[in-house]
């Protein structure tokens, strides 16, 4: 039994005859200490697979096991980084990540919680901002907020909704590092959403293609059998990063193909409109 | 030091005041010139023109009035009575002033004579409590009801009792609307079940709930002799102005940001907690917008309603001079107006000041 199952998962939106199926026969397994990356288009449906995993959302058939349980509710367990940051702006950088400390830890006293939330402001080396609101701070400034709020909960498994996708790319690289810098040190369980294949190779042990969506379904797996700690600056002469990228980027472009194609033949009939004047 | 001062003038709204400051300072003196002639010298010269306007329509407002009364004498009464009302009018003889639209300096002059109207009652009331302290602390010993004044109040106190009533009523309207607000904003049904409440009652006139309160709050204080007029307006007030603030909660409470409120759910904050530390935050802004159209219609119809409940205050000033008729009573309306009208003006400054202070989207 895997850590994370995901077995047969169908969601679906709406009922009836305006249902769309988001995602379709979902079938993922992770272990324990893992680090996977799902790679997809935009508007495939990954942040539908991600809120599943969280617990935001119930599939419409199948199972999302989380250590042999159903998963039936968000938990402390699983830590969400979301895509947009989501910090609550009338906070400030220490109250936003105290928020979710008093919750996971209510019993242990104040001090204990006060220093918790120091120190992860300080791993995210947010310690000058400490009192601003989210408002004053920068892309990569509020992205590290979020990553020290989820980490700051203690969860056992961290789940990443394109965290970096609006971020520019020195920051991006950056954060990739401290990212990494996080996971290596107590090897929690990580799942990373992201629409760049290079960002997958250089973080994950596996990376999963998500075909696009409707109908979502995940491809083959391929394997990073890159040494760790993995060096930016040479992966890219890496043999094996060139082919597993290739891999990847074939099978992404080939669907890709197949579904503009399958778009191109549904003609859609526009109603016949004139614009109004009211004069 | 004088940065702050800049922050502290702005943020209170005086920020025409700012060029001023840095002027004195010596910094950048053509560009501040200019935002002083911007900001302080236009609106002067603004004032100035619309008094010049208000002079020169009064004047021939009296010139119309004062040909028609001679007029009128004539034909009724021959060529002997138009030359006498001719001189009457030339005089300033009191009985036969034309009743039209108040000069500036009449007004001054009236507002003068309201201070100078207050002064003596208050002094007046003054030496009524010195005389009766001695007899009220035996009264109230012996359980009787102290003697109180009973005199004519003077314009600042019918102000200070219109101010006291519209924030009555503006407390009433925030203790019902904001909680009613949260609750039916955060339950759909209850959203959809009560709409139609909402928008039955909200384009209700102000006299319309006058009548309503009154035929409430009578049968309900039948056995007290208080006096009912004061209870009457200010719930009144409350009752009118409150649905702006009603309306702004429910939407501010049931539109929150879903990203938020997946926060809320991933941190698994209990139902208290989700409303105090993320609802009623981030609603915030809109509530203060509602409470800030609140004020302002409170203190719009609250004159009113003034004038109807005969409670006293600045509505039943206006009435009663209007009733009056005596030949200053016009020019003591447009004082009130003017008064009602900068009271209107400041309290929505503080309540701007109170929304910036505890809005986040401040800059």
């Amino acid at each position: 039994m895997a850590y994370l199952e995901l077995n047969n998962v169908n969601k679906t939106y709406g009922k009836g005859a305006n249902a769309t199926e988001v995602l379709s026969n979902i079938n993922l397994h992770i272990e324990e200490g893992e680090f996977v990356a799902i790679v997809g288009f935009s508007g495939s449906g990954k942040t539908t697979l991600v809120n599943l995993i969280n617990g935001l959302l119930q599939p419409t058939s199948g199972e999302v096991l989380f250590k042999g349980n159903p998963i039936i509710d968000t938990s402390h367990e699983r830590g969400v980084i979301f895509q947009n940051y989501s910090l609550l702006p009338w906070l400030t950088v220490y109250q936003n990540i105290s928020v979710a400390v008093k919750e996971t830890f209510p019993k242990e006293s104040k001090q204990f919680r006060d220093e918790r939330v120091k120190e992860y402001i300080e791993m995210v080396n947010l310690t000058p901002a400490i009192h601003k609101r989210p408002k004053e701070l920068s892309g990569g400034m509020r992205q590290r907020v979020s990553i020290a709020r989820a980490l700051a909960m203690d969860p056992e498994m961290i789940i990443m909704d394109e965290p970096l996708g609006a971020l520019d790319a020195l920051t991006r690289g950056n954060l990739q590092d401290e990212i990494l810098n996080i996971w290596n040190k107590d090897k929690r369980t990580a799942l990373l959403i992201t629409n760049d294949v290079d960002e997958g190779i250089y973080m994950a042990d596996r990376i999963i293609p998500l075909r696009p969506g409707p109908n979502a379904t995940l491809g083959p797996e391929f394997k990073i059998n890159i040494e760790r700690p993995r060096d930016k600056t040479s992966l890219n002469d890496d043999p094996e990063f060139k082919k597993t990228r290739n891999g990847i980027i074939e099978y992404l472009m080939e669907i890709g193909e197949e579904r503009s194609t399958s778009t191109d033949e549904t003609e859609y009939e526009l109603p016949d409109l004139e614009p109004k004047y009211f004069d | 030091m004088s940065d702050k001062l800049i922050k502290i003038v702005r943020f209170i709204g005086l920020g025409f005041l700012e060029p001023v400051i840095r002027l004195s300072r010596g910094e950048e003196t053509k560009k501040n010139l200019t935002d002083i002639l911007k900001k302080i010298v236009a609106p002067l010269a603004s004032i100035l023109l619309f008094i010049l306007l208000w002079q020169s329509g009064a004047t021939a407002l009296f010139n119309t009035e004062a040909e028609y009364r001679i007029e009128k004498a004539f034909n009724e009464q021959g060529q002997k009575a138009a030359d006498e009302m001719a001189v009457c009018i030339e005089s300033g003889e009191i009985s036969c002033q034309p009743n039209t639209l108040p000069s500036p300096s009449q007004v001054n002059a009236s507002f003068n004579s309201l201070l100078k109207d207050h002064k003596v009652i208050s002094a007046d009331k003054k030496a009524f409590k010195e005389k009766t302290a001695a007899l009220n602390k035996q009264r109230i010993a012996e359980g009787k009801d102290p003697i109180v004044y009973t005199g004519r109040p003077s314009f600042v106190d019918q102000i200070i009792t219109s101010i006291k009533t519209v924030f009555a009523g503006f407390l009433l309207a925030i203790f019902i609307a904001v909680p009613i607000g949260v609750v039916i904003g955060l339950s759909e049904t209850l959203r959809s079940s009560i709409n139609w409440l909402i928008q039955i009652f909200k384009p209700v006139s102000p006299v319309v709930w006058l009548l309503l309160v009154f035929m409430i709050v009578k049968t309900l204080t039948k056995d007290s002799d208080t006096d009912s007029s004061f209870i009457i307006s200010f719930i009144s007030v409350g009752l009118c102005s409150m649905w702006a603030t009603l309306v702004n909660t429910v939407m501010g409470v049931s539109t929150v940001d879903k990203d938020i409120l997946n926060v809320a759910k991933v941190l698994k904050l209990g139902p208290i907690q989700k409303v105090f530390k993320v609802i009623l935050p981030s609603s915030l802004p809109l509530i203060f917008t509602g409470l800030r159209i609140t004020l302002s219609v409170a203190w719009m119809v609250l004159i009113a309603i003034e004038l109807l409940a005969q409670s006293p205050g600045l509505g039943s000033f206006v009435w009663e001079e209007f009733q009056n008729g005596a030949n200053d009573s016009n020019s003591k309306i447009i004082v009130a107006m003017f008064v009602i009208g900068i009271i209107g003006f400041l309290l929505d400054r503080i309540m701007l000041t109170i929304q910036k202070f505890v809005s986040f989207n401040k800059d």
